[in-house]
């Protein structure tokens, strides 16, 4: 183990801003992107169930 | 034939409900794994110290976001030659993820390039054709949800995918055609490495847990599009009426 401390870890050499932001964000897009497939998934079907509802009536 | 068995969107959508899981677990085994290389075992860079961990991200966002986008133009090439519908769903299912990584590698270039290059963002031709191919993303995207007509949408999408993918090689070439500050390739299929082997390794690590994450993702993205496209058949009917999520 390199990192002497968590606070080490953490502040990578001075430049955590620059490597935890390129980190953050890249997890929070995917996570983004996760909940939207998701999302669309639910609405699709609810939508396609509607309309299998007024094609039956 | 055997090879076309799959290129029905009925035999194709199970095929994917069963592959998406798989694909999803390797990514996610794949993630940590690489990560514990690049945060756990690959030593402080010499000249960039530890700001040079971006590239764990970087690297895979960026080669996935061009090879997406070719993919989206073979599968454009397949789906107008052949008439496939499933070829053109497939194009639209990867797009999302292409435009992510895309993004993704724009802004950790960015923030990369500010503590090492003193800026942020320059015109050279990498990072310039970069930013293209995340509008030509946009473009694709905006374009077919544009358009009224589904196939018409899907083949104009196509003509974009395929004219936008000269693009890609353009990126690939730009640090060797012009005189740019992105440096040039440490990794090549021709010559060795210029980079050490335990950083190397989690970069690559990291690029196959990127194109499984991509496999997950559009394969689910596809299935949703295909019961959408694929409605007024009776299996897909049957598919939606049943399907509990």
């Amino acid at each position: 183990m390199m990192w002497q401390s968590v606070s080490e870890f953490l502040s990578m050499g001075g430049r955590g801003f620059y490597v935890w932001g390129s980190y953050g964000v890249t997890f929070l897009l995917i996570a983004l992107e996760l909940w939207l497939l998701a999302r669309r998934r639910r609405s699709s079907l609810t939508r396609l169930r509607q309309l299998q509802q007024l094609d039956r009536s | 034939m055997k090879l076309f068995h799959f290129a029905s969107p009925q035999t194709f959508y199970p095929l994917a409900g069963r592959l998406a899981p798989v694909f999803a677990v390797l990514a996610a085994v794949l993630c940590i794994a690489g990560l514990y290389i690049g945060f756990l075992l690959a030593p402080t860079d010499a000249q960039q110290g530890e700001v040079y961990r971006i590239i764990f991200i970087h690297v895979p966002a960026a080669w996935m976001s061009m090879f997406i986008y070719l993919v989206m133009a073979f599968w454009s090439i397949v789906g107008l030659s052949l008439g496939t519908r499933l070829s053109f769903y497939m194009c639209r299912a990867l797009a999302p993820t292409g435009a992510i990584f895309c993004f993704i590698a724009l802004w950790t270039g960015a923030l990369w390039g500010r503590p090492t290059w003193g800026a942020y963002w320059v015109w050279d031709a990498r990072l310039t054709s970069q930013l293209l191919l995340q509008f030509l993303y946009f473009g694709y995207i905006a374009l077919t949800q544009a358009i009224e007509d589904p196939r018409r949408a899907d083949r104009a999408g196509a003509i974009i995918a395929l004219v936008g993918a000269v693009n890609v090689p353009v990126i690939y070439f730009s640090v060797q055609w012009w005189n740019t500050l992105h440096q040039g390739a440490s990794v090549s299929l021709t010559k060795a490495p210029s980079m050490a082997s335990i950083m190397l390794s989690g970069m690559l690590v990291m690029a196959i847990a990127a194109w499984c994450y991509t496999l997950a993702v559009t394969l689910k993205r596809v299935r949703s599009i295909i019961l959408e496209r694929e409605r007024h058949t009776d299996w897909a009917a049957a598919e939606i009426a049943g399907a509990q999520r």
